[in-house]
């Protein structure tokens, strides 16, 4: 339908003989409104007008030309000129108003002014008669010459000035492979791929879990929820590989033997979506629609052993540290909780941090694996930052914008550097080096935001699932077969000292 | 300040804790919306956030004039409506308008007693709102020329015209989109958001 308005506007604009829309009017049709002040705006410019008639039948009430008219300031250009030097300061139209009305007053009859009245409550949103709009004048400077609203430089970047530095690795550009991901769920604060320490990657697609055996490319279903309402929320894998934990949209966490393809337990304790898991040896932690975070002890009949109350949205990053000793979640609240592993000393679990510097959801949550007390955090949307906290001391180390929606962060020991996962504009994969911060790579591919990252057992590359239904696997992370060697040396140098020590 | 939370809250310390939550809120939809350059702003621990406060003097003069005079007002009980208008520099086109209702308990002026409730429950009212307002990032579209805002207030129709102060009209948007936010209460001051934004012309 819009192409004919647009050939309507066309064929409007191209006629010369049509009267001129927004054209002041002329002093015989002014005259003509003022004598009959009825409500027969103009329409293409209906608040005007209207307000001009209505006011000009209300001043003979008041003194003329004063508290009766109502201003509608538009300014025009911010540019001035020799004879008008800021125009947006001026108030063309009141100086004009005041220059041309007449002034003696128009008899009405009540039926008018009843007609009157509702126009006006009509555009002006509430009666008149009972209130008045007041301006503060003297506007504060507006924002200096030259400056470019931000926003609309981040949200309509296409492609970014490469970072100049180079690398001294070489990180391929394009995946390794990629993976289809068909039914794949676009939203954001679900956790739906993790990889084993066994080297299965558990991909959960709409209400169906598939592990892909990365080491021989088969593919097995190990999972398909009954109910067909029912989708899964989050996957995690236990340490040693064998075990999957699958959050459910039914609020149920359940554990399934990936030897067997058996379910061993369905522990329900929440009552939303769970939307992230994270594993401690044998407790496993969930966090949920409604804010809480579940303690899990697998071994035992009586699994819900702890609730943690802190986030009052949706709970979307869960992760325990790597030495176990600290929990750190993050929520649609925008708030990051640390958690400690055991009960304070009135029995309940309070964080021993909690940071409000995001203005956004925080999904990406990760510990850096060689440094203690070291945690990195992302924010969605409205936020973009990343942040690097020190747990202990509850100080940001660093900041940096990314520009872009974070939906995961993920550290590499093999560089010292983590990779983040990104949405709008650009879907891409950055690789920062700690802690100069400074873009390593980018790696674009994905036609739509990426949710979720995961790292591969031996830390050579990260999978990454987008809502473009594809996954990714990025091979970012290869170690130098030198330095590894060098690697391999020095941890087995560790090992033969402590043998000797047992003897 | 301790005192404060046990007493209840007054008219007085209505009026202060909405004009209060006024200033922050501002300063917010400036920062948020990209109307001036966010080095400009600074954080500051407020309600339990982070929020962004302008450094800029005159700006802060200019909020402050209004802050102080809305405080006053919702004291009186005068005041009905503060809206924000975000427009365009170049077009005078109003792009977006930030519209806070406020619905006054009158009889709170009569009876001399504090109104049972306390300040954290308001507090996390006035939470929800912020992050709310923090949140529409993501759905309002893009400001595309520089722009700049103006303050209205709705006032009863009798009271005077304080110095500094001129009437104005309405500024409404021509074909706007709607959106309601949360709104919270001090049991004397209700206060409603909503924010309204020009329909993208294309589909």
């Amino acid at each position: 339908m819009t192409q004919f308005l647009f050939e309507a506007d066309l064929h409007g604009l191209l006629k010369l003989d049509t009267p001129i829309p927004n054209a002041p009017p002329a002093r015989w049709q002014r005259k003509a409104k003022e004598s009959d002040p009825g409500p027969s705006p103009a329409f293409v410019s209906p608040m005007k007008p209207a307000n001009r008639s209505y006011s000009s039948s209300k001043t003979p009430s008041k003194t003329p030309g004063k508290s009766g008219s109502k201003i509608q300031s538009t300014p025009s250009k911010a540019g001035g000129d020799r004879y008008i030097p800021n125009r947006s300061t001026m108030q063309m139209e009141m100086a004009n108003f005041l220059l041309t009305k007449e002034n003696d007053p128009a008899e009405e009859s009540p039926t008018k002014k009843e007609q009157q009245k509702a126009w006006a409550v009509n555009l002006n949103g509430f009666d008149v008669e009972e209130a008045k709009i007041l301006r503060l004048s003297g506007k504060p400077q507006n924002a200096p010459e030259g400056y470019q609203n931000n926003l609309k430089v981040l949200y309509s970047q296409k492609i970014t000035p490469g970072s100049s530095r180079k690398n001294s690795r070489y990180i391929p550009s394009m995946p390794d492979r990629i993976l289809d991901a068909p039914e794949i769920r676009n939203d954001y604060y679900l956790n739906l791929i993790d990889w084993s320490s066994q080297n299965f990657l558990a991909v959960a697609l709409d209400n169906s879990v598939y592990l892909w055996n990365h080491a021989s490319g088969e593919i097995i279903q190990l999972l398909q929820m009954e109910h067909p309402d029912v989708y899964i929320s989050s996957v995690s894998w236990i340490k040693e590989g064998n075990y999957l934990a699958v959050g459910t949209s039914s609020a149920e966490v359940q554990l399934w033997d990936i030897q067997q393809q058996k379910r061993l337990r369905n522990m329900t304790s929440h009552c939303a979506r769970v939307g992230t898991l994270s594993w401690n040896s044998y407790i496993l932690s969930s966090g949920a629609r409604t804010g809480h975070i579940h303690h899990h002890d697998v071994r035992v009949a009586e699994h819900h052993v702890a609730t943690l109350a802190g986030h009052t949205q949706e709970v979307c990053g869960l992760k325990w540290s790597l030495d176990g000793r600290y929990l750190a979640s993050g929520g649609n609240d925008n708030l990051v909780n640390v958690w400690p592993c055991t009960q304070g000393g009135g029995g309940d679990f309070a964080p021993v941090q909690t940071f409000t510097q995001h203005q956004g959801a925080v999904k990406a949550v990760a510990w850096c694996p060689w440094q203690m007390n070291v945690l990195a955090t992302g924010g969605g949307t409205s936020d973009r930052h990343i942040r690097i906290w020190n747990v202990c001391s509850g100080a940001c180390l660093s900041t940096v914008d990314a520009h872009s929606q974070i939906c995961s962060i993920l550290w590499s020991t093999n560089y010292k550097e983590f990779v983040s996962g990104h949405g709008f504009a650009q879907n891409q994969l950055v690789i920062w080096k700690y802690p100069t911060m400074t873009k390593v790579a980018e790696l674009q591919g994905h036609t739509a935001r990426i949710l979720n990252l995961t790292m591969s057992p031996d830390g050579t590359t990260v999978a990454s699932a987008s809502a473009d239904e594809t996954l990714r696997l990025w091979r970012c992370f290869e170690m130098d077969p030198i330095k590894k060697k060098e690697k391999e040396k020095a941890n087995s140098a560790k090992t033969s000292i402590i043998h000797q020590s047992i003897r | 300040q301790l005192g404060r939370e046990h007493q209840g809250i007054t008219l007085r310390g209505s009026a202060e804790l909405v004009a209060e939550f006024f200033s922050y809120g501002i300063n917010s939809i400036l920062y948020q919306r990209g109307i001036y350059p966010p080095e400009t702003f600074t954080r500051v621990q407020k309600y339990g956030l982070t929020l962004l406060v302008t450094t800029d003097p005159d700006l802060a003069n200019y909020l402050n004039n209004v802050t102080e005079q809305m405080k006053e007002w919702l004291y009186k009980c005068i005041v009905q409506r503060l809206v924000v208008v975000i427009s365009s520099i170049e077009s005078g086109e109003v792009l977006e308008r930030w519209q806070f209702d406020i619905e006054c308990d009158k009889t709170a002026k009569d009876d001399n007693g504090p109104r049972e409730k306390s300040q954290k429950a308001i507090q996390d009212e006035i939470r929800s709102v912020i992050r709310q307002i923090t949140a529409t990032v993501t759905f309002l579209p893009l400001l595309e020329s520089t722009c700049a805002f103006d303050l209205l207030i709705y006032t009863d129709k009798d009271l005077a015209v304080p110095e500094k102060w001129e009437e104005s009209g309405p500024q409404f948007i021509a074909n706007s989109e709607e959106v309601r936010l949360r709104s919270f209460t001090t049991t004397i001051h209700k206060v409603n958001t909503m924010v309204a934004y020009k329909k993208d012309s294309v589909p």
